[in-house]
């Protein structure tokens, strides 16, 4: 058994977003984080290696200096990482990243047992469509919005988290799972972890050596090959906090009604 | 000298950073208030390796060196004093003289469990009659077939009542002065030993100080730290290291201090500006990142000396030295920023404050580094 992580370097969004004239992110002005479902990802294999002593494999597609995120990712426990690097993969949208990361992971093997685990969706472009689409070109069960992951022999429980609740559905391995920031608290690197993580392995992947992987379309991936056009990037309002409304009494059920009528819903 | 951070210390400082932001600046305010010993953060420190930091992977250390282990001190102490010393007074002075005097049998038994922070360890050398001059030892340990035992007690030891280990200064031949102390490690469950008083503090509220007492105290022959006779030198050299933990310790007070201070005068309005805007502020708030900055060079360098296995001691007084009568200055000056918000609990500069006078005291007063540094100049 084998957790592979998919991972990805972004921008951090929490401070000051940066927009360049086209609309497009500038992520060269801004500080780069792990993507945090990616770390919750990480922290799910790391939780499974702790159980089950497997081992923990990274894959990020990236420019070089995308090391320093594996780095720290192995410095938190993971074993080795593959940075999949090269001016051809350079512009390339979800569907050409998904056949890039699909190839490498191929590239590195899928056994009975394995998992491959994804972030749900990486905070720069919130498409939420790599980590599935990874799945149905490596052809693998995926479950997606994982908030809990339980593992049964060569079986996995996967608890979904939903905008209106829970699903609970059970899959075999090998499978893909999408995991939420809210599966786990991700550990801190350690200081042995630190100390160790420069030694640990870090294959880069070029063109060269994933050009003939079925899964890679030579005409759709790069800039050119990606399908995706954007006509226009905006931030989205954000949503307004709920309110909890205490009780269950007449009154409670009165003061929803005059809320929502105040707001014309009724 | 270059401080040209190495790519781990660099991680490292990142990784002290977040923990020291997430886990224990939500407390340090509490446990000041409530004096209560933050065990939560101890055993949270331990598995990350942050109790043994610069010792070796094989006895269950970091694996970093003594550098990284100042920068751990210096960012606990930004955020929280108590936790800062819980820290130092465990790793310089249980763990260092253990590693560096113990036998190979000592070291196999003891370091894994403090370098893991399974159990806090603590120094006991102060009595109520041997403050700076230690060498007035007035506990005693005589051997007796395959034990010692020990008698007298200490005072103000740090970590006293929170640890489970201790090294314990004690005189094995009177005639001899200070030639007749030895060391021994002692364990709380010995028979015979027992914590005694804890110290209402003015600071440093969180940890522990207290009185040690041993009452014919059973203490195996084997732990015998070093050879009957070399306790004094294993003090000094042992406080020696301590003098990095501490100036570390007010180091970060200081600049702990400086980031609350201009944070708040760039948000308080009087006269219709931001106090930011006055140059007295200006002037004040460069004048302590200046003396602050001059710390952390003095404090950094005799880390780096120590891990370069130079002699350490005149660098290691001065930055404690330097350190401890700057973050005095500097966490005073941040309350005077302040004014009276500062002298409220509701912000964090009278706490480091509080905080920071011990620095000047502990692990040898100002007055005993003056004695250090005088002496390694020849000056007699």
């Amino acid at each position: 058994m084998k957790a592979i992580v998919c991972v990805k370097q972004v921008p951090d969004t929490s401070g000051k977003v940066a927009v360049n004239p086209d609309g497009t992110l500038d992520r060269a002005s801004m500080p780069v984080i792990t993507n945090p479902d990616d770390r919750s990802a990480v922290e799910a294999a790391l939780r499974l290696k702790d159980q089950y002593g497997c081992r923990v494999t990274l894959v990020t597609v990236g420019p070089a200096a995308a090391e320093s995120m594996l780095r720290e990712l192995m410095a938190m426990g993971a074993d080795e990482a593959y940075l999949v690097s090269d001016r051809a993969f350079g512009g390339s949208d979800t569907f050409a990243t998904s056949q890039i990361v699909a190839a490498a992971v191929h590239h590195i093997g899928i056994e009975p047992g394995d998992i491959v685990l994804c972030g749900r969706q990486a905070i720069d472009g919130d498409t939420a469509q790599v980590g599935p689409q990874i799945a149905e070109k490596l052809d693998l069960p995926q479950v997606t919005y994982a908030a809990d992951i339980q593992v049964h022999g060569s079986a996995v429980t996967v608890r979904r988290m939903l905008e209106d609740g829970y699903m609970t559905i059970r899959v075999d391995t090998p499978c893909l799972i999408t995991c939420v920031k809210e599966l786990n608290t991700p550990r801190y690197m350690s200081v042995p972890g630190i100390m160790s993580c420069w030694d640990k392995p870090l294959t880069v992947l070029t063109h060269e050596d994933l050009k003939d992987e079925p899964l890679i379309e030579p005409d759709t991936i790069g800039l050119k090959g990606s399908p995706t056009n954007i006509a226009k990037s905006f931030t989205p309002p954000q949503k307004g906090e709920g309110v909890m409304l205490e009780g269950a009494g007449r009154e409670t059920v009165e003061d929803l009604v005059s809320r929502l009528a105040a707001k014309h819903i009724l | 000298m270059d401080f040209q951070l190495s790519r781990e210390q660099k991680m490292l400082r990142q990784m002290y950073r977040e923990f020291a932001e997430n886990e224990v600046k939500p407390l340090a305010a509490t446990i000041d208030e409530e004096e209560r010993f933050p065990w939560e953060t101890v055993r949270k420190m331990g598995p990350l390796g942050l109790m043994g930091i610069y010792f070796p992977k094989e006895y269950g250390g970091g694996g970093a060196d003594v550098l990284s282990y100042a920068m751990f001190v210096e960012e606990l102490a930004k955020v929280c004093g108590t936790t800062s010393i819980i820290v130092s007074a465990h790793t310089s002075l249980c763990s260092a003289p253990i590693f560096e005097f113990g036998t190979e049998e000592q070291k196999r038994k003891y370091l894994p469990i403090l370098l893991r922070g399974e159990k806090v360890g603590a120094f006991g050398l102060t009595e109520p009659s041997a403050g700076t001059d230690a060498s007035g030892q007035q506990t005693t340990a005589v051997l007796k077939g395959d034990h010692y035992v020990l008698n007298g007690s200490k005072i103000f030891i740090t970590n006293g009542g929170a640890a489970e280990i201790y090294i314990i200064m004690a005189m094995t031949d009177k005639s001899q002065g200070s030639r007749g102390i030895s060391a021994f490690i002692v364990e709380k469950s010995f028979p015979g030993f027992s914590v005694g008083r804890e110290e209402k503090k003015m600071g440093i509220r969180g940890s522990s100080t207290a009185e040690l007492v041993m009452e014919d105290c059973i203490v195996p022959k084997e732990n015998l730290l070093g050879r009957e006779g070399q306790g004094f030198k294993i003090a000094l050299h042992t406080l020696d290291g301590g003098r990095i933990g501490v100036a570390a310790q007010a180091l970060g007070l200081g600049e702990g201090a400086i980031n609350e201070a201009v944070q708040y005068t760039k948000e308080r309005i009087q006269f219709g500006k931001r106090i930011s805007q006055f140059q007295w502020t200006q002037f004040q708030l460069a004048d302590m990142a200046t003396k602050m900055q001059a710390a952390q060079y003095l404090v950094y360098a005799a880390a780096c000396a120590k891990d370069q296995g130079q002699d350490y001691s005149q660098q290691a007084a001065m930055a404690k030295l330097f350190a401890s009568e700057a973050a005095s200055d500097v966490t005073r000056r941040a309350v005077q920023l302040f004014g009276g918000y500062g002298f409220t609990r509701d912000y964090p500069v009278e706490r480091m404050m509080r905080d920071a006078k011990i620095t000047e005291i502990y692990e040898g007063t100002s007055e005993a580094q003056r004695m250090v540094i005088a002496r390694a100049m020849g000056v007699k």
